[in-house]
């Protein structure tokens, strides 16, 4: 037979297959269909109870803080003067970033035509979800009368008998965040509809019911495709633009203002970068646990971890890049504020956090220029979580080290969080997971009629066995797989 | 189509209705064959109450059976322009005349500042269009459907490949047609009542 030779950039052109299997599982479409439901048909599993009890236990905790700063009021925060946004704000943007790999891997990798999204779309536009949740609940809950939140749309009241200021740029982001909210539930629930059929068609008795109900009774009709694919294709279209300019926004709500630090125009593409950086972090987080736990390694690969490695190397470096060029406009404006703001960022006495973001964001991500390391499952976990550790830190840099030294010396102040502070965003971890934890049990964690396109799209799917142990092997071969 | 569809509902709910025959379906090995049969009765048998039923949106089948080019983008256009002009009109009408207050010396209305809201409240509108307009299309919710009464309509959402002719076909016939199903590749083909 020929000798075949493959470079590692064919295995997506010739072979969706040999992206998906590893050569160890067959992946006919009643094998994805039956890998893929079966995790969501077996008696719950007692890893899963335990988890899930951890993660309400956290998430009640996070609504007592919730309902003990309601009670209270905001003083319960260690926000003071000078520093009146602190670990709220960082907390909703940390966790707004996290949700913007969602909508890349759906949408930008979509109209990339980039076949490998298939496996991870689904688990990270739920975690894009969850994340907007836990996000949404800081500024809802900053404003201190949370029952008054709707004054922040506009709606005709007449106990306020105003409407909102569309020159701010805080009340854009309201219009930014709660778009982008709906559009990524109607995104992710879209992609959902023909997997919810199949698990209706596999369930019998009330189960069967209910996600008959849920799938609006699809029948997979080719007149439906038709106008489906055609939905989806827009609402990549639609979405493309909308999660580049959500975090745009939200850094407009630093940048517009005037203060040293805040008032650059690095700040949109910086603020997209970090977050796409964040999201896939915290995807890689989450999907080397389940894909381990749930026995996916056939479907989510060791080149989809590489795949999402390369992306954290490109934007980790373009947020590198990013640091380096708002200290060189420091100093190259001749701005005295702006060097100074800059100065106090690094060597400040926030320094600590200043470092610990420059060694998790810059630092981290540059290993994966090694082909062993970005393919090496127990480091790239570390790195994600040191990745997650250090956004978070740089939204506290940005935000907290500019306001704690403003233009009077008279008034500087450090900034100290309170214990209710802390237990709040612990808590939104346990909202976050509780969800997702909801999200493994009771709906497909794959996509499978994306994933069987991409079977179907597979020309080499009828060859010989022998033949296909042979590109295995090569794939095996040129990917040096290291699990 | 009536609001409410008397006769599916009294499908769903009463096991006595009496049944008349409504189309054939036939059941393909794979996507290819399902192609070829498409192409084959569609273009050379001249049938045209087609449909499939698939698990994944098979390439070409539009082509193959007759279905025209989703009018979708239509829609969305249209109502992502009211978004547009909704953002517009709700910036200006209550900075300019509801609610006129000048702040930092900013203009009332300005299109500069109102760009963010303009695209978001686009996106927003364009987006409902996009999913609700899919579902009027499609006619979605629809919770029975004649074809659901086919022994291996669940195959459908799993590896099955099924091809659908309707009774309302001018060259149907329950005999004929079935046959010629056979004839094209159908592992099966029965015929299905409504």
């Amino acid at each position: 037979m020929a000798d075949l030779t493959l470079t590692n950039s064919d295995l997506d052109a010739i072979s969706p297959r040999l992206v998906l299997d590893k050569g160890k599982r067959p992946t006919g479409y009643k094998e994805v269909t039956e890998d893929v439901i079966s995790i969501i048909e077996v008696k719950t599993p007692k890893a899963w109870w335990l988890a899930f009890s951890i993660s309400f236990l956290v998430m009640c905790m996070l609504f007592s803080m919730l309902a003990y700063q309601v009670m209270t009021g905001v003083g319960v925060w260690g926000n003071n003067s000078p520093v009146g946004w602190a670990w709220d704000i960082t907390n909703f943007v940390f966790w707004i970033g996290i949700g913007h790999a969602g909508t890349l891997i759906s949408a930008i990798l979509f109209l990339f035509r980039q076949k490998w999204r298939t496996s991870i779309n689904r688990a990270a536009e739920a975690m894009t979800l969850f994340a907007v949740a836990c996000a949404g609940i800081y500024p809802v809950f900053h404003v201190g009368r949370v029952w008054r939140a709707y004054w922040l749309f506009p709606i005709p009241n007449t106990d306020l008998n105003m409407w909102q200021n569309f020159r701010s740029p805080l009340l854009w982001d309201v219009f930014a965040i709660s778009t982008y909210g709906t559009v990524s539930a109607l995104f992710w629930y879209v992609g959902l509809i023909p997997d919810l059929a199949t698990v209706r068609d596999r369930a019998t008795g009330l189960r069967a019911k209910i996600y008959g109900f849920l799938c609006l009774g699809w029948r997979g009709s080719a007149v439906h495709w038709n106008n489906y694919e055609m939905a989806y294709l827009l609402l990549a279209g639609l979405s493309t633009p909308l999660v580049l300019s959500v975090h745009t926004i939200v850094s407009f709500d630093f940048a517009v203002s005037v203060l040293p630090g805040w008032h650059t125009t690095i700040f949109p593409p910086y603020f997209v970068a970090g977050a796409v950086f964040s999201g896939f972090a915290m995807v890689m987080t989450l999907l080397v646990i389940f894909r381990k736990w749930f026995q996916l390694e056939h479907l989510v690969t060791i080149k989809h971890l590489e795949n999402m490695n390369k992306i954290m190397l490109v934007t980790g470096t373009v947020v590198g890049y990013a640091y380096g060029t708002e200290f060189f406009i420091a100093w190259y404006s001749g701005n005295p504020y702006e060097l100074f703001a800059f100065k106090n960022r690094a060597f400040g006495p926030y320094w600590w956090a200043y470092w610990s973001m420059i060694s998790c964001n810059v630092i981290s991500p540059q290993f994966f220029w090694s082909k062993k390391l970005r393919t090496n499952i127990p480091f790239m976990f570390v790195i994600s979580i040191f990745i997650n550790i250090g956004m978070w830190f740089e939204r506290f840099v940005i935000i907290v080290t500019s306001l704690h030294r403003d233009f009077l010396p008279s008034s500087w102040g450090y900034f100290r969080p309170t214990y209710v502070d802390i237990l709040t965003f612990v808590g939104t971890f346990g909202l976050f997971m509780t969800l997702f934890l909801l999200f493994v049990r009771f709906v497909p964690i794959i996509a499978i009629s994306e994933i069987k396109g991409v079977i179907a799209g597979d020309k080499h799917r009828n060859l010989p066995e022998h033949v296909e142990a042979q590109m295995a092997a090569k794939r095996d071969e040129i990917m040096k797989v290291r699990v | 189509m009536a609001l409410v569809d008397v006769k599916s509902l009294r499908q769903i709910f009463d096991p006595n209705t009496p049944k008349e025959l409504w189309g054939v379906v036939a059941e393909f090995e794979n996507e290819h064959a399902l192609l070829k049969a498409g192409e084959a009765i569609h273009h050379q048998h001249g049938y045209t109450k087609l449909d499939a039923l698939t698990p994944f949106p098979v390439h070409g089948i539009e082509a193959a059976i007759g279905i025209p080019r989703s009018i979708l983008g239509y829609i969305v256009i249209c109502i992502g322009l009211a978004g547009t002009m909704s953002a517009i009109l709700l910036q200006w009408w209550t900075g300019e005349i509801g609610y006129p207050l000048v702040i930092a010396g900013k203009p009332l209305f300005a299109f500069e500042f109102a760009m963010p809201i303009i695209f978001e409240l686009t996106v927003l509108f364009a987006a409902f269009a996009c999913v609700f307009g899919m579902f009027a299309l499609n006619g979605l919710p629809m919770f029975y459907h004649p074809t659901s009464n086919f022994s291996r309509v669940a195959r459908a959402t799993d590896d099955g490949f099924l091809l659908v002719v309707e009774k309302s076909d001018p060259k149907f016939s329950a005999v004929e047609t079935r046959q010629l199903l056979m004839s094209l590749g159908a592992t099966s083909a029965e015929v299905v009542e409504d």
